[in-house]
C-alpha cells in the first residue's frame, strides 16, 4: 500500500509504541500534523513554546523510562528546541525530535522558516536526519528511535522537508534496525568483572560512586543486591539521585559541590572507588587532583569515551551498569568493613547537612515538609538553581526516577515543562515541581498547557526575587557586588495563575505551608504555591569552583 | 605528538561536517584532512592527521567512534605503513637559467612537469609530506606563484587492512 511520507510517520510512532507527542505546529509541519489529527491512539499536548514541548518530552522520558517525543516546525520552531536538545543531550536522555524543513528543492535558498537545524544540532543531539528521499522515511524514524533509547541514550533529531511528508511511497516497517557502525556494547567483560570483584573483596575503604547511568539501565535493585552483600556505602551524583534509597544507613547523600560532608569525606578517605554510570564532571569532582586521590577506580559506564576522559582509570568495564551488577554480584563475597563505617557514621554524626532553624519560611524547611508529606510515588521535578540543590539536599529520595532536574546543562526553565511532561507520563503519581521565581519566569508560558489540560501538579516557588545562586556566587566571590541578579517587577504569580484560570495560593509564614502542601496535594487540579522564602539564604555547604571537595564552605 | 587515523565513514551528506565539527568542539586540531572513496561503495576514508598525545589520541578515536556514521578507525603508525601526499607546485620562470635548474631539481625529486608557459611552470609531486616540503624550500628562491596539497593519505603496510570487506569472503 502507498502512503504518503506524514502517514509514513504517523505508522513508525504507532510501531513504536508512542503514546504522547509534545509539540507546536507551523507552515511545513501541516501535513504530518493532519496526520495525526485522525491518529486516536498518540496524544498530542500543544504546548505554548517549542522549548516547553522539548523539555515535557524529556520529563516524561525521565519519568516513564520511554522515549520522549517532541515536534516543532522549521525555522524557529527548530530553533526553540535547540536548548531542549542540548538538555537531553548532555543528561543522556532519549528523545526524539521531529522538525518540519522547506521542501527539497528550496533547501539552501534561506526560504520562508528555513534553518539549516541539522547543522545547528550537530554537537547536541546523538544523531541527526534530513529525510531527502520519501522511500527512506520509515528506516530512518526507526533507526531514530532505536539510537535514542540504546546504547548511552541521547536525542535524535528528524528534519522532515514538506514535500517529503507528501511524497507517496510503498510503507514498508523494517523488520530491524541494521546499523554496521553502530554496535553499543551491552556485555561487560568477564575478567575486567572478576578484576573488579577481587578489588573490592581487598579494599578497606571503598565507596560506591553511582549516577544517572543506574537509573537510565534501570540497575537499582541490582546496586542495591550489591551494597546489601558488601555493606559499601554509596553516594550519588545529582542525577543519580534515587537509584539507592537515601533513608538506608549506607546512603551518603549527593557527593560534590553542595553535597553532603559525609560524601565529600568519605570520597576523599576511600581507597576504592565504585564509579557507576557517571562521569566524573567538575561539579563532582572539585580539583580533580585531589578527587579520591588515595583510591583505585573501578568505573563501570556503556559510553567507553567517558571512560579515562577526566580521571585515570584502574579497571575500566564497558557496558550497561545493569547487565554488568548483576554478573559483578556473583563474584562478590559477603563483607563488613565495621571500621570504615564507624569512620562513615562518624562523619555522618558530625557534620550533618544543617541550616539555621527559625522563624523564617526557610526553603530547606520546605523541602522538609514536602518530605514529610509525600507519598512513595511523588516525583520531584526541579529546575536550575538554589532551589534545585535544596531540593537535592532536604528530601530523601528512595525511588528511581522520583528525582528529574536539568544536571549537565542546568537549565534554569526546564523545570516546570518537565514535571508536565513527567505527570502525563505517570498520571497515577504525584509531582512536584520546585522552582525558583527566576527559573519559573523562563517557561511560565506553560500555566495555559497546564490548566487547558488539567495536568494535576502541585507547583511550588520558592520566591527569593533573586537570581538566587548568581546572586549567592557574588555574596561570597564577588564582594556583594549584586549585578543584574535582583528580579525587579516580577509579577503576582497567584494572579499570573489566576489570569489563566488556574489556582494559585501564596504562603508566607512557615505554620501556613503544612496545611497548604496538604491542600494542593490532595487536588485533582494544577495548583502554584507562591513560597515568599528569605531573601538571601545560601547553599550550604558549598565546595569554591577550583576546591577539592573536602574544604567546604559552611562545615565547620 | 603527530598521529595519522583513517576513518572510514558513511558517505552521506553532512559526515564531513559531523567528523570536522567534533574536532573542533573537543578541541583537537586538525593538521591535515584528506578525504575520498573507497573499495566499498557507500563507504568514504578520511585520512586525518591530528596533533596530541596518546589519551588526547585515545579521546579522539573513541569520541569519533560514537558519530553514528563513522565504521571503523585505525591509528595508522609511520613505522608499519606507507604514506604519501601529492602536492602541485606552480613556479616563476623568468630566465633560461632558472628553469633548467628548476627542471633538474624536478629530476632529482622525481617529479613531473605537468604545465609550462613562457612565465610559469607547474610541477606535480607526490611522496612523504617531508619529500614534499624539501622540493617546495628548494624551488621558493625561484618565486612560489601557488601551492595546493591534498594533505597525507596512508595505508598499512602488508596484508593488515583498516577495510570492512576484510572478513567478508571474495566477491
Amino acid at each position: 500500500m502507498k502512503l504518503t511520507g506524514a502517514q509514513i510517520v504517523g505508522e513508525c510512532l504507532k510501531k513504536e509504541d508512542v503514546k504522547v507527542i509534545f509539540g507546536i505546529p507551523g507552515g511545513v509541519m501541516m501535513p504530518l500534523y493532519d496526520v495525526l489529527y485522525s491518529e486516536k491512539s498518540i496524544k498530542h499536548i500543544l504546548t505554548r513554546h517549542e522549548q516547553g514541548a522539548a523539555h515535557a518530552a524529556d520529563g516524561y522520558a525521565r519519568a516513564t523510562g520511554k522515549v520522549g517525543v517532541c515536534m516543532a516546525t522549521s525555522g524557529p520552531g527548530a530553533t526553540n528546541l535547540v536548548t531542549g536538545l542540548a538538555n537531553a543531550h548532555l543528561d543522556s536522555i532519549p528523545l526524539v525530535a521531529f522538525t518540519g524543513q522547506v521542501s527539497t528543492n528550496l533547501i539552501g535558498t534561506d526560504a520562508f522558516q528555513e534553518v539549516d537545524i541539522s547543522g545547528i544540532t550537530l554537537p547536541i543531539t546523538k544523531n541527526n536526519y534530513v529525510v531527502r528521499e520519501v522511500r527512506d522515511t520509515a528506516n530512518i524514524v526507526q533507526e531514530a528511535f532505536y539510537i535514542a533509547r540504546t546504547g548511552r541514550p541521547g536525542p535524535v533529531l528528524v528534519d522532515l522537508p514538506k514535500d517529503i511528508q507528501l511524497a507517496e511511497t510503498e510503507f514498508k516497517y523494517p523488520e530491524k534496525v541494521s546499523l554496521n557502525s553502530y554496535k553499543p556494547t551491552f556485555n561487560g567483560h568477564i575478567q575486567q568483572i572478576k578484576a573488579a570483584a577481587e578489588e573490592i573483596s581487598k579494599a578497606k575503604k571503598p565507596v560506591i560512586y553511582a549516577g544517572g547511568g543506574v537509573i537510565s539501565s534501570n540497575a537499582s535493585s541490582e546496586l542495591r543486591d550489591l551494597v546489601l552483600k558488601t555493606n559499601i556505602p554509596v553516594t550519588t551524583t545529582l542525577m543519580g539521585l534515587g537509584s539507592f534509597p537515601e533513608t538506608h544507613s549506607l546512603s551518603l547523600g549527593m557527593l560534590g559541590m553542595h553535597g553532603t560532608p559525609c560524601a565529600n569525606y568519605a570520597i576523599t578517605d576511600a581507597d576504592l572507588i565504585i564509579a557507576l554510570g557517571v562521569r566524573f564532571d567538575d561539579r563532582i569532582t572539585g580539583k580533580l587532583d585531589e578527587f579520591a586521590s588515595k583510591a583505585k577506580v573501578i568505573h563501570v559506564d556503556i559510553d567507553p569515551a567517558e571512560v579515562g576522559k577526566n580521571v585515570l582509570v584502574d579497571i575500566p568495564i564497558i557496558g550497561d551498569v545493569k547487565n554488568i551488577l548483576e554478573k559483578l554480584n556473583k563474584y562478590i563475597l559477603k563483607k563488613k568493613e565495621t571500621e570504615w563505617l564507624n569512620t562513615i557514621e562518624d562523619f555522618k554524626r558530625k557534620y550533618p547537612l544543617k541550616y539555621i532553624h527559625n522563624e523564617e519560611l526557610k526553603p530547606q524547611y520546605i523541602m522538609e515538609t514536602i518530605n514529610k508529606i509525600a507519598k512513595d510515588n511523588t516525583i520531584i521535578v526541579t529546575s536550575v538553581g538554589q532551589h534545585q540543590m535544596w531540593a537535592a539536599q532536604y528530601y530523601q529520595y528512595t525511588e528511581p526516577r522520583s528525582f528529574i532536574s536539568s544536571g549537565g546543562l542546568g537549565t534554569m526553565g526546564y523545570g516546570f515543562p518537565a514535571a508536565l511532561g513527567a505527570k502525563v507520563g505517570c498520571p497515577e503519581k504525584k509531582v512536584i515541581c520546585i522552582s525558583g521565581d527566576g527559573s519559573f519566569q523562563m517557561n511560565q508560558q506553560e500555566i495555559a498547557t497546564a490548566v487547558y489540560n488539567n495536568i494535576a501538579i502541585t507547583l511550588i516557588i520558592m520566591n527569593n526575587g533573586y537570581l538566587g545562586m548568581v546572586r549567592q556566587w557574588q555574596e561570597l566571590f564577588f564582594d556583594k557586588r549584586y549585578a543584574e541578579t535582583t528580579l525587579n517587577g516580577n509579577p503576582d504569580f497567584v494572579k499570573l495563575v489566576e489570569a489563566y484560570g488556574g489556582t494559585g495560593i501564596r504562603v508566607t509564614k512557615k505554620q501556613e505551608l503544612y496545611p497548604t502542601l496538604e491542600k494542593a496535594l490532595s487536588s485533582d487540579k494544577f495548583v502554584l504555591i507562591d513560597c515568599l522564602i528569605p531573601k538571601e539564604e545560601n547553599v550550604f555547604p558549598m565546595v569554591a569552583p577550583g576546591s577539592p571537595i573536602s574544604k567546604m564552605i559552611g562545615v565547620e | 605528538m603527530r598521529h595519522t587515523i583513517a576513518v572510514l565513514v558513511k558517505d552521506h551528506p553532512g559526515v564531513l561536517a559531523r567528523v570536522s565539527s567534533l574536532f573542533t568542539r573537543r578541541g583537537f586540531n586538525i593538521e591535515s584532512l584528506a578525504v575520498g572513496h573507497t573499495e566499498e561503495t557507500g563507504i568514504s576514508r578520511m585520512t586525518i592527521v591530528v596533533k596530541g598525545d596518546e589519551r588526547a589520541l585515545e579521546q579522539i578515536t573513541k569520541q569519533l567512534n560514537k558519530l553514528i556514521d563513522v565504521i571503523r578507525i585505525k591509528d595508522i603508525s609511520p613505522q608499519n605503513s606507507v604514506e604519501r601526499e601529492l602536492a602541485l607546485i606552480k613556479v616563476k620562470t623568468n630566465s633560461l637559467p632558472a628553469r633548467s635548474e628548476i627542471i633538474q631539481t624536478v629530476d632529482i625529486f622525481r617529479a613531473n612537469i605537468i604545465d609550462v608557459n613562457s612565465q610559469i611552470v607547474t610541477i606535480e609531486t607526490t611522496g612523504t609530506e617531508e619529500k614534499v616540503n624539501a622540493l617546495i624550500e628548494l624551488l621558493r628562491p625561484f618565486g612560489l606563484k601557488e601551492i595546493a596539497r591534498t594533505g597525507k593519505i596512508a595505508l598499512s603496510r602488508g596484508s593488515a587492512t583498516t577495510s570492512v570487506l576484510k572478513n567478508k569472503p571474495n566477491k
